[in-house]
Parts: C-alpha cells; structure tokens; sequence
C-alpha cells in the first residue's frame, strides 16, 4: 500500500506492506541515526518525532505516518550539533550508540517543559537508556544547553 | 514482531467489528504490546480514523476514547484537577515519555494486564468500559470477562472529581510494577481500594471501611488477608502482601491530607 507523509521537511511517497514498522521506513528512506536497540520498547534508541511528538518508532506502524509530518535527527542537524557540543564538552558523548534517540527526546522536552526541574528532567528522558554512563555528565550537558542563553548572556 | 497482510482503516465501528469477528484479524492499539509477539495475522484493524483519541469532560464524568495514549491522559489538565494528579503520579513512572506517546488506553484496558498500573487506578475511580455492540460494563466485571470480539470504544469515569491517591514500588525505575495501589473516597468517607500487579489483574479490596475508622490499620490488615498474592521474576507474594498493607496506608495518609485541605 502507498503511502504519503512528510519526512524531514520533504514529500515522500513509499510503497509499504501493512506490517512495516517506522523504524524499517525511515531507515529505508535513508535515515540511518534510526535504530532498533532493544525489541522490548524500552530503550527509546528510535525516537522520531510524529508530528512533533517524540514516539517509539519500533511501536509504530508506518501506515499510521500517512498524511503526518515525521522528524529524525537526520532533519534536525542544526540543533542536534548544537546540543551534541554541549555533550561533548561535558564528556558525556561515550560510545555514542544512544545518541540519536537521546537527542531526539532532549529536543523534544526542551519544546515541550518550560523550565524543567531535574525531576521532570529525569521523568521525560526516563526512556532513553544509556549503558555507557551513570547519565550525570548527560544531565550537566542538559542543564547547560537549556541555561545557555543566560550563560551567554553572562559571557 | 507480528506480521500482517492487510490493513482496515476501519471508518466505522460495525465495519471495525465485522472485520474483528476473523480469528485472524486484531486491532491495533499503541501496538506496544502487540508487537513483542510473533503472531501470523491477516488483517490489522485500525482504530485511529474514529475520533476515539479524545478525552471528554461530560455531565457524568470523563469519557475517554480507546486511542488515547497514555501522555494525554498523564497530562490532561481537567482529568488530573478532578483526580489529584492521580493519572500524572500513576502514569509517569511507565517507560518513558516515548512510549506513552504510543500506548493507548484502550489497549491497556482491553489488554487486562496484571502489572496494569492504569486498571488499577480506573478501578478505584469506578470506571465503566463501553463495549460494542454490547453496551456498558464495570470495568471490575469487565476484567473478569473472557477475550471476546467486541471493540473497546471508550472509558468511562462516573465523577467529575473524586479525591483518589495511587502508588506504586518498582525495582528499577521504568520497569513493570511490583505492586501499584489506588485508593478512593467516596462522599459519605468510604474508601474504595484497589491492588494491582500482586502480581494477577488488579482486584478491589474486599472490605467496607472508613476513612473516619478509629482501627482503619487492623480492619486493612484483616481485608488483605483476604487477596491472594503471588510470587514472580520481581518479588515473593509475601513481600507483595506487606507492601500492600505500606502502599495504602501511604494512600490512606495521603486522603486524609487531602480531606483536612479540603475542610
């Protein structure tokens, strides 16, 4: 079955069988930052946005992309360099194999919490594993990326 | 991961239940579920074109259709007024953000789960499921029913407010529950208490008790007794049972603060 959406901004039209995931479409659409880190789920590894909302895309089915806006890190370069600088500085940037879906969701919470508390910091990204780290240098780059208008400003 | 042949974007509810009737056909939920089995199926019933991914504020109560996810009712501003913030406390622990996104209600209803954190809140909320064709049915009844063709269309809360307090303990953070609790109270002060995750489909505690009971604790204690609880991968069903004496007496405390803000 055919079906229509808008992925990164572009008209994209596909065939696709009725149990293809959104995880196998975008990948085959050439979004490879998409990954399937654990079958169960849980790891958020491959978050995308489906109309700016941050899904599992391992639990979606593509035929419900039909007619709907999806976003993968592929189409948000700009602002994951600038919160992958942050990551880096912060040393939390280990193997990298989280990453895609972590920055995906930290962009999705920074548009979604107004000035989050480490609470609600730590319940949106609750689904995004990281096996690497005890995810502090991730929250001090969270903290640091979500402040850095007053740091510049301070600057 | 299932597989699938067709697909029915179904445009109506008897269209739905007609192509449900095939032992070979499922609807798809949030497909959180679903999709960790392996099952060979024809067709793949959608849901998504009914207008069922809404919450209405109604005379009654709330109505709230089988695809809403599990996010909107954690952050749905009038739902979690009426209930003390008991769907945000109650939900949020579940996964993550992304996977609440997906999981819809009506799938964890109709799934009747044991570890099911969101029975076990709609059951001490009174909740009432409506059924096609067959109508309304309690949600306690509901649990107990074999799996049958029906469509679940929507979720029914009799309130328009109730003070309700849950709470859960898990091993980890985002894992399934150990155990979850809710607790309610009616005008007259009566409490309704619910255990679920013990580690079988939620049940309500079988006791009449008050919140005003001068020996609540010992009558708590006596009504608990008499919920079998069990062992899994998680916990022993002796620490299942103390933690449910612990969990609703937090609860408990919990509507007693409630009630002195209230007064």
């Amino acid at each position: 079955m055919q079906i229509e959406l808008t992925l990164n901004g572009r008209p994209c039209k596909a065939e696709v069988t009725p149990d293809t995931r959104l995880l196998e479409f975008v990948r085959q659409q050439g979004c490879a930052s998409v990954k399937c880190g654990c079958e169960t789920s849980n790891c958020g590894l491959c978050t995308v946005w489906l109309d700016e909302k941050p899904v599992l895309s391992c639990s979606v089915l593509a035929v419900r992309a039909n007619g709907h806006k999806v976003t993968t890190l592929e189409g948000l370069q700009a602002q994951a360099a600038e919160f992958g600088a942050f990551l880096a500085d912060e040393g939390a940037e280990q193997c990298g194999y989280c990453s895609p879906g972590f920055i995906m969701n930290v962009l999705a919470m920074e548009k979604e919490l107004k000035q989050p508390t480490e609470e609600e910091i730590q319940q949106y990204l609750a689904g995004n594993l990281c096996r690497c780290s005890g995810y502090q240098g991730q929250l001090r780059a969270i903290h640091r990326y979500l402040n850095r208008k007053q740091e510049e400003n301070h600057e | 991961m299932f597989s699938a042949k067709q697909y029915l974007l179904a445009q109506s509810l008897e269209e739905a239940y007609v192509a449900n009737q095939k032992r070979t056909a499922t609807i798809v939920g949030g497909m959180c579920w679903l999709k960790m089995g392996k099952r060979q199926m024809q067709t793949l019933i959608d849901l998504s074109a009914l207008g069922l991914d809404e919450i209405a504020v109604t005379k009654e109560g709330f109505s709230i259709g089988a695809m809403v996810s599990l996010r909107q009712l954690e952050t749905h501003k009038e739902l979690n007024q009426a209930f003390c913030n008991a769907f945000a406390k109650a939900l949020s622990p579940i996964v993550g953000v992304q996977f609440r996104n997906c999981a819809t209600v009506g799938g964890s209803v109709w799934g009747r789960f044991g570890f099911s954190d969101v029975i076990t809140l709609l059951l001490a909320l009174d909740a009432q499921v409506e059924l096609y064709p067959s109508g309304v049915i309690a949600l306690e009844d509901f649990i107990k029913m074999p799996y049958d063709n029906q469509i679940l269309v929507r979720i029914l809360i009799p309130h328009n407010s109730k003070p309700v307090a849950v709470q859960s303990h898990r091993n980890t953070a985002t894992d399934f529950p150990v155990l979850v609790v809710a607790a309610s109270v009616e005008q007259d002060g009566t409490l309704r208490m619910t255990v679920g995750a013990r580690p079988q489909k939620a049940v309500a505690v079988p006791a009449s008790l008050s919140l005003s009971d001068a020996d609540l604790n010992n009558h708590l204690e006596t009504a608990l007794d008499k919920i079998p609880f069990e062992k899994n991968m998680r916990a022993g069903k002796e620490f299942r049972r103390h933690l449910a004496s612990v969990l609703l007496k937090r609860a408990i405390a919990q509507l007693k603060e409630e009630q002195s803000h209230a007064n």
